[in-house]
């Protein structure tokens, strides 16, 4: 809930309303390098906001953002701390390059995208969007986006002028027993990295993918980035999740093994797992930092849209 | 009720276990057993991995704590993943990755624990799957089987593993019990005391006599949230620690306490994140495992005794504030508190 006044959240400990000045003073505790200023996102949670509320959602963001600068000046604790500037606006492109121009004046450290995240299809939708945006962005801020993690969806980011990304993937993916195995070596031929995913196992995955999310049951969308540990078909494969991996899990440990923690339920599938995946997305994106360095983001999007279902 | 479980005393077998101190007044002594996976200091509490795993730490956690054996469990390993899979996989020290000791025990506590599953029969003892309902005979032969495959220590070991004894008996029984035991065993092969895990017990068990002790306990109590300190527990869910910025136990060389304090352990327990339970399975396993190493150390440098008043003392206050089963079993080897 937002009104003009506070952003309410709920945690655990029940809901909190948070206004701008008890939002500084936790900043001011904290005392992080840098923190995401509170704004109205409320439009991205809600079907099909009216434009009133989306201009709204603009207006209210703007006016926490200027209350959080002239809280900062007056505060010498966070000197040191940087305030992004979140753009608002919803669907409606007005209010995006209203919300993306207005931010701008503002003397904030960097921008972050809100309201993109959803699926695939919605993000599509909005990559249209996403460029008008950035386009407004002075070039020597950075660009945050929050939930988004497919590296198909994050190539596409990149594109349009997105720098770092903020989100549950490699968690979720963990979550539901998975472990991330897509390439990005767009060095490889393509015969070598099939050799890498362990070849044959992969072709017959991309095949059955449906048909393995029914038999696990699974209440979140398994990726084609992705091997499902609870198949029986890793019950004997004793070969580590990834090939050539420098994980911890990698360097020890089979998907015999993994398969064995997680159909025990035990917990240090989770643990395994989250190594793993952690590893394999930094690596991603430092192949994407690499591919940029040497011109070569068209190879490095050729392969992952290859991988993508 | 004594339930000493023998394994033949070969006069043939190997002499895994070197005395290497002796406390001039109890029957506690410290030793060293020479293992396929490398030696193992006595004595030793033995952390339990039931299904090849150590609840959620590594095994690479696992040995920078020092542990050099730990246990996995005959009964559950059979039937998930079965020990055809783990011969495959090179034995459970390969499929679990663990490049130290590993005891599996031979199942017989699940004979206890899981009575309404199970029948004795004269073949052995049917179980019923608690996951599928299946039903698989336990019989000796199949038991040792199962342990072959797992590669299992016991059948190198010519040792005596006294069982049957942490299943809810009165403790003054327990004491008579595990000392008529060690009375009646030979000196240079070790005792291994099935279930035994409390830090108290764990001290009065070596007075009287017993090498190698495993336990469910510390493992399982970190995961209530509960760390073990020489004082007893902690309980960090508790509000009282909820701005106590101190480690566990300043004087403890555990990750856990060379990096958290209190207050964080306390906000992770109340989260919905499960992080709080590896630290402290980490630290109660090094408690259990420092505590040995110093019992070990005190009959190395001949002052035991000296060693179990401190002990009682910081556990209950004063060494006469101990409990009376206790009190009465180290008076029998000759060890007097107050």
């Amino acid at each position: 809930i937002v009104c003009w006044r506070s952003v309410s959240v709920w945690s655990v400990a029940g809901r909190m309303e948070m206004t701008v000045s008890k939002f500084m003073a936790i900043q001011q505790a904290l005392q992080p390098d840098w923190f995401q200023c509170l704004s109205d996102g409320e439009v991205s949670c809600k079907e099909a906001a009216s434009i009133k509320r989306v201009r709204k959602s603009v207006d209210r963001s703007l006016l926490f953002l200027d209350n959080c600068l002239r809280l900062q000046e007056e505060s010498e604790v966070l000197q040191k701390s940087v305030i992004i500037g979140v753009i608002e606006g919803g669907d409606v492109m007005e209010e995006r390059l209203r919300s993306a121009r207005e931010t701008a004046k503002r003397p904030v450290g960097g921008f972050l995208l809100d309201g993109f995240q959803g699926n695939p299809t919605t993000l599509e939708t909005r990559l249209c969007l996403l460029s008008s945006v950035t386009a407004e962005l002075p070039e020597d801020k950075p660009r945050l986006i929050s939930g988004i993690g497919r590296p198909d969806e994050v190539l596409k980011c990149i594109e349009r002028g997105v720098d770092l990304f903020e989100s549950f993937f490699p968690y979720q993916v963990t979550e539901r027993g998975g472990a991330l195995t897509f390439s990005f070596d767009y060095q490889l031929n393509p015969e070598e990295i099939l050799l890498q995913q362990n070849g044959t196992q992969e072709e017959i995955k991309c095949v059955d993918q449906i048909k393995k999310m029914e038999i696990t049951g699974c209440n979140q969308e398994i990726t084609s980035f992705e091997i499902n540990l609870k198949e029986k078909m890793y019950r004997e494969d004793f070969n580590p999740l990834v090939r050539g991996c420098s994980c911890y899990c990698c360097k020890n440990h089979t998907r015999a093994y993994i398969h064995h923690l997680l159909v025990t339920n035990e917990l240090l599938a989770g643990v395994l797992l989250m190594m793993h995946n952690f590893e394999h997305y930094f690596g991603f994106f430092h192949s994407i930092r690499e591919a940029l360095k040497n011109d070569k983001l068209a190879q490095l999007k050729e392969l992952i849209h290859r991988q993508a279902s | 009720m004594a339930g000493v479980a023998t394994q033949a005393s070969l006069e043939s077998a190997p002499r895994i276990m070197r005395l290497v101190a002796e406390c001039s007044r109890s029957r506690a002594r410290a030793g060293e057993l020479r293992l396929p996976h490398g030696t193992v200091a006595t004595p030793v509490f033995m952390p339990v991995g039931t299904q090849a795993t150590m609840k959620g730490i590594t095994t690479e956690q696992l040995d920078a704590l020092g542990c050099r054996i730990c246990l996995g469990n005959t009964y559950h390993l059979g039937l998930r993943p079965g020990p055809e899979l783990i011969q495959k996989a090179n034995g459970l020290h390969g499929f679990m990755n663990w490049p130290h000791n590993l005891l599996t025990d031979s199942g017989g506590f699940q004979m206890v624990s899981l009575v309404s599953l199970s029948e004795v029969t004269e073949e052995g003892v049917r179980f019923r799957s608690p996951y599928d309902g299946s039903e698989t005979l336990l019989s000796p032969e199949k038991s040792v089987q199962i342990q072959n495959a797992l590669e299992m220590t016991k059948r190198d070991v010519p040792g005596f593993a006294i069982g049957g004894l942490s299943g809810g008996e009165s403790k003054s029984q327990f004491w008579r019990m595990v000392a008529l035991s060690t009375s009646r065993l030979p000196k240079d092969k070790p005792r291994y005391l099935m279930g035994v895990g409390y830090a108290t017990d764990l001290v009065v068990c070596v007075a009287l006599g017993c090498d190698m002790f495993d336990c469910v306990f510390p493992t399982r109590t970190a995961r209530f949230g509960s760390a073990l300190v020489p004082t007893g527990n902690l309980q960090l869910r508790r509000k009282v620690f909820e701005k106590d910025f101190g480690p566990i136990n300043p004087e403890c060389t555990c990750p856990t306490c060379q990096k958290h304090s209190r207050a964080f352990l306390h906000a992770l327990l109340h989260s919905d994140n499960t992080a709080a339970l590896h630290h402290l399975t980490v630290h109660n396993i090094a408690y259990q495992l420092q505590l040995m190493s110093a019992v070990r150390t005190s009959i190395v440098e001949k002052r035991f005794p000296d060693f179990v008043r401190d002990f009682m003392g910081t556990m209950y206050g004063d060494p006469t504030l101990c409990p009376t089963w206790a009190t009465d079993a180290l008076a029998s080897v000759g060890i007097t508190l107050g």
